[in-house]
């Protein structure tokens, strides 16, 4: 018995052995398991978890760069940048969004725009984005949300570089302004492979030279190469590249000859280009009316963008730029130009106008603005009496696509290449494009009207200012820029931009002269602007027109007075100065303003007394506007 | 004074040397992982080092008792954890969606952890009591000690728990002769109830599976865990990042760095070699414990050995698996590396139970 019990026992313990030998082996297989599993963890995918450890523990803070300064020729602030503190909201981290800001609105004062353009940027924006509230915070503001803080989960007060544009109203159109970043922006910026250099910026130029110098005026921004924590807070700089600030712009422009124009103008709307006639720089560009560039750096509120969008001035539209007009009489002393150089008048040439003008085989009249006609006209009189039959006549001699091919070399139905974004065209008609457009003949009759600028011409305040400048500089067609110099703020030096482009057009210098005078005689006593010279102690050469704004019926008779402003001509004005040696030429339109003799002509005046003489109108009040620099 | 050292010379000879070495160098070990963890955080350190004081000297007292005195302690402490996960039941805490908890006024209690060696020793004791007349009807009473306490704490639910509980009783029955074709055909029909236990499955646990066999589905979800634990293991390479050197684990991308997840910051700072060196250390361990089992004269000595060897390395692989994304996320502590207290006393527990049971040997045989 006890010999079987012990038999049994070894058995046991054999069997306990052998189980042994299973759990080790089982032990060991586990074992096994894991090493297999740290060897492809740490050998195999090493590379791998290394880059993932390093893009946890890394991460690039963009520092956005300063904004480039816009300065005018004398160094004045156009605009520039301020820090200001503002109260920022991030709807994903607000508990209720409504709440908080009912909230905020009970510890600080929300206007019901700024409340409305929040909304407005918020219906734009994904949730996690930072939306500002109200910018330029008060001392006492910042005070009063820094003690609320806590209670407020998505609220921030932030210290950020604004936009800001003090020169008012009249250098809207010339600047621009900046606006936060959209959609489109985004899309944009992302297939030009620019959008890493604006990581962090929140804002881009949306027009003007805001839109067109964005490119230097961004700068490059900085890195900040930041080890970072699992809660993303930053723990140390690992490395830094810095950002580079934008490009300071100076521009051609002078501040001051831009607000004496904009004062000439008075109660007008319309618009002014004043030019340097060698380089093209742009001495002045007013658009009136204009409007505040500073609502829209942080969003516009949806009521006041309707109120300017729906407007019946259009203080959105740059009519230097984009207003598109007849030149009307504008175009005479181009004509007489092309008349000369293609051998279709001479000089000495006259004709007799008796007030109207008919084609061969025709009984309709073509009338003269003046009734009973000039007289006998030659080519400097057709100038300064604005003769329209003298006109005419040189058109059905010369043929509409004769004109066109002429015209075009004065850069008239095309764009000038200035270095603002948005300009129109305008149109310089021919047979052919008349075919391609309507499909159409053209008529003779179109030809008549065509002579004086009228009919499917249509051209720019920009094109006309760039042709007058042409008849200033003896034919050297330029494009015209606003900005001459760039400056990096580090380095301080300004540098010259290059130039727009030049083109000579070869013409007759007696030719030329021949034009020049009759436009100086349109300034001298007898001239149809003579009474705009008066007293100048500087010779103009001008020439006036005007566009029409409803057409006149055979027959009827225009009259300012019997009506309406609003459908009264646009009066139009190109000119430069001083005659002998010209420094400057303008184009003038006035909206509605009548005749160009006189509305436009004593703005440019206004504008030439003060480029040449440093004369201000005397009823013009001297802002204090200190230079930079 | 002389009697008072030899007293504590015998107190101290009944500790086993290779097995104290051993969890001494992996408790050292876990010190400097948890000061590094921790950001050398004193009050972290020093509560480490206090419950390594505590659980060693629960351990030399353990060591002390003889083996058919703990064999003794087993059956009350079962029946009282039984009575506990009963209460636990009825007036338990729910913390986290589930009920484990039991509070006793001054502390929250969770009799499961009262159960992870009352379980083997009652089991070694039965078996004992029975070694002479052991039948299949002793495999059928211990199955029943064992699905008492599992079924208990499955429903809390805590899964993880009630599969290592689980996992100690079936080592238990298995190194007690559990006839093979018994545990064949259990693993047959446990396959087979696979996806009837999946349909069992509490949404957490399905995710959790989910989770594991594709970490990136849900990256600041519950995959979180496993993909910077894996990031932090992968990045540490053959040499690791030097110690304190780590980035996951300096700059908190790692989640219970000084517990569950500790093993993350050892293999981002250690690498591949501190791994093997780990491992090596845990088998080491086990394999001291059933040499231990194997000398054993008794069969609770034998089972209590060879099943406390088996059930720390389960331990082991369970949270390291876990930590390298093998299995799924269960709060299973890293036996001897792991911050905290309750588990290490059980653990160091457990060792003592294993010295005692191999320096007890010659003493019973005289």
């Amino acid at each position: 018995m006890s010999f079987v019990q012990l038999k049994n026992l070894d058995r046991e313990l054999a069997r306990f052995h052998g189980r042994l030998k299973v759990g080790a082996a089982f032990v060991a297989l586990l074992a096994i398991a894991l090493l297999a599993r740290g060897f492809y963890l740490q050998i195999v995918q090493h590379e791998h978890y290394i880059q993932r450890a390093e893009s946890n523990r890394i991460s690039l803070v963009p520092t956005p760069p300063n904004r480039g300064l816009i300065l005018d020729r004398n160094n004045r602030i156009l605009a520039e940048n301020y820090s200001a503190y503002t109260l920022e909201l991030t709807r994903a981290q607000t508990h209720n969004l409504e709440a908080t800001l009912a909230e905020v609105g009970t510890l600080i004062e929300i206007t019901p725009g700024q409340l409305r353009r929040f909304r407005r940027l918020l219906s734009e924006s994904h949730e996690f984005e930072t939306i500002p509230l109200k910018s330029k915070l008060t001392d006492e503001e910042v005070a009063i949300l820094a003690a609320n803080r806590y209670r407020l989960p998505g609220v921030e007060v932030k210290a950020r570089l604004f936009r800001n544009y003090q020169a008012g109203p009249g250098m809207a159109h010339v600047l621009g302004f900046i606006g936060r970043i959209n959609d489109r922006d985004l899309i944009q910026l992302r297939e030009d492979g620019r959008e890493q250099n604006y990581k962090g910026s929140a804002h881009i130029g949306k027009t003007g030279l805001e839109q067109s110098y964005e490119a230097l005026l961004h700068g490059r921004t900085g890195f900040d190469q930041m080890e970072t924590d699992a809660s993303g807070r930053a723990v140390r700089m690992l490395s830094r590249i810095p950002p580079v600030p934008g490009k300071d712009l100076r521009l051609h422009l002078d501040a001051e000859l831009q607000a004496v124009a904009e004062h000439a103008f008075g109660d007008y709307l319309g618009g002014l280009v004043a030019l340097d006639p060698h380089t093209g720089g742009v001495l002045a560009l007013v658009s009136k009316p204009g409007f505040d560039p500073n609502l829209f750096v942080d969003g516009i509120d949806p009521e006041t963008w309707k109120t300017l969008n729906e407007s019946p001035d259009r203080p959105m539209v740059n009519r230097v730029l984009r207003g598109i007009y007849p030149p009307g009489s504008t175009i005479k002393p181009f004509m007489a130009l092309a008349g000369l150089e293609l051998g279709l008048r001479k000089p000495s040439d006259s004709i007799n106008d008796p007030g109207y003008y008919s084609l061969p085989n025709s009984r309709h009249q073509f009338r003269d603005w003046k009734r009973g006609g000039h007289g006998v006209v030659d080519l400097r009189r057709s100038i300064s009496q604005s003769c329209d039959v003298y006109y005419y006549r040189l058109a059905v001699d010369m043929g509409i696509d004769r004109m066109h091919d002429y015209l075009a070399k004065f850069g008239l139905g095309e764009i000038t290449g200035i270095d603002l974004g948005g300009e129109s065209s305008g149109l310089l008609p021919s047979r052919d494009w008349k075919q391609r457009r309507f499909k159409q003949i053209w008529y003779p009759g179109e030809t008549v009207i065509a002579g004086i600028g009228q009919g499917y011409h249509l051209t720019t305040p920009l094109q006309l200012a760039a042709g007058a400048a042409m008849l200033a500089n003896g034919g050297i067609r330029i494009e015209p820029r606003l900005v001459q110099a760039v400056r990096d703020p580090l380095a301080r030096v300004w540098q010259a931009q290059p130039g727009g482009r030049k083109t000579q057009v070869e013409i007759t210098p007696e030719h030329l002269e021949l034009v020049r005078e009759g436009m100086m005689d349109v300034m001298r006593p007898g001239g149809t602007a003579s009474a705009s010279a008066a007293g100048a102690p500087y010779a103009i050469a001008g020439k006036t027109g005007t566009a029409q704004v409803v057409g006149i019926k055979q027959g009827a008779r225009y009259d300012a007075g019997r009506l309406a402003q609003k459908h009264r001509d646009h009066a139009l004005f190109i000119a430069y100065a001083p005659a002998e040696n010209p420094t400057i030429a303008v184009a003038v339109m006035v909206e509605n303003g009548g005749s160009g003799s006189g509305t436009a002509a004593p703005i440019a005046r206004a504008v030439f007394d003060y480029y040449l003489t440093g004369k201000r109108p005397g009823d013009m009040k001297l802002e204090a506007n200190d230079a930079a620099d | 004074m002389p009697q008072t050292s030899h007293w504590i010379v015998r107190r101290l000879s009944h500790l086993d040397g290779i097995l104290l070495t051993l969890v001494l160098v992996l408790l050292g070990i876990s010190l400097a992982v948890v000061a590094s963890a921790s950001g050398q955080s004193p009050a972290r350190i020093s509560g480490h080092l206090i419950n390594i004081g505590l659980a060693l000297g629960i351990m030399v007292v353990v060591a002390n008792v003889p083996p058919h005195m703990l064999s003794k302690v087993g059956p009350p402490l079962f029946v009282a954890g039984v009575v506990l996960l009963i209460g636990v039941a009825l007036f338990g805490e729910v913390r986290n969606g589930s009920r484990r908890w039991l509070n006793l006024g001054f502390m929250a209690f969770q009799p499961s952890e009262l159960l992870k060696l009352a379980l083997p020793l009652t089991l070694a004791w039965y078996f004992q009591r029975n070694e002479a007349v052991l039948r299949a009807k002793h495999f059928l009473v211990g199955g029943a000690l064992l699905l008492v306490p599992f079924l208990l704490i499955l429903r809390q639910p805590d899964l993880g728990t009630a599969l290592m509980l689980g996992a100690s009783g079936f080592y238990l029955l298995f190194f007690a002769g559990l006839p093979w074709k018994v545990i064949f055909g259990g693993g047959v029909l446990g396959a087979a109830s696979l996806p009837v236990v999946w349909g069992l499955m509490h949404d957490y646990q399905q995710r959790r599976v989910l989770t594991l066999l594709d970490p990136a589905s849900d990256p600041l979800g519950a995959g979180y865990h496993i993909i910077q634990s894996t990031i932090a293991i992968g990045s540490g390479g053959l040499f690791g990042k030097g110690w304190m050197q780590g980035t996951q684990s300096q700059l908190d991308f790692i989640p219970e760095r000084t517990t569950d997840f500790v093993f993350a910051v050892f293999g981002e700072e250690f690498g591949y070699v501190g791994a093997i060196l780990l491992i090596v250390l845990y088998l080491a361990i086990v394999a001291r414990g059933l040499v231990i089992a194997a000398r054993a004269p008794t069969l609770f000595g034998r089972l209590m050995a060879a099943t406390l060897s088996l059930n720390l390395f389960t331990y082991a692989f369970v949270n390291l698996g876990m930590v390298s994304g093998i299995l799924p996320v269960v709060g299973v502590p890293l036996p001897l590396m792991s911050y905290g207290g309750t588990a290490l006393i059980t653990l160091l527990l457990g060792m003592g139970i294993l010295m005692s049971v191999a320096t007890h040997r010659q003493l019973n045989k005289s």
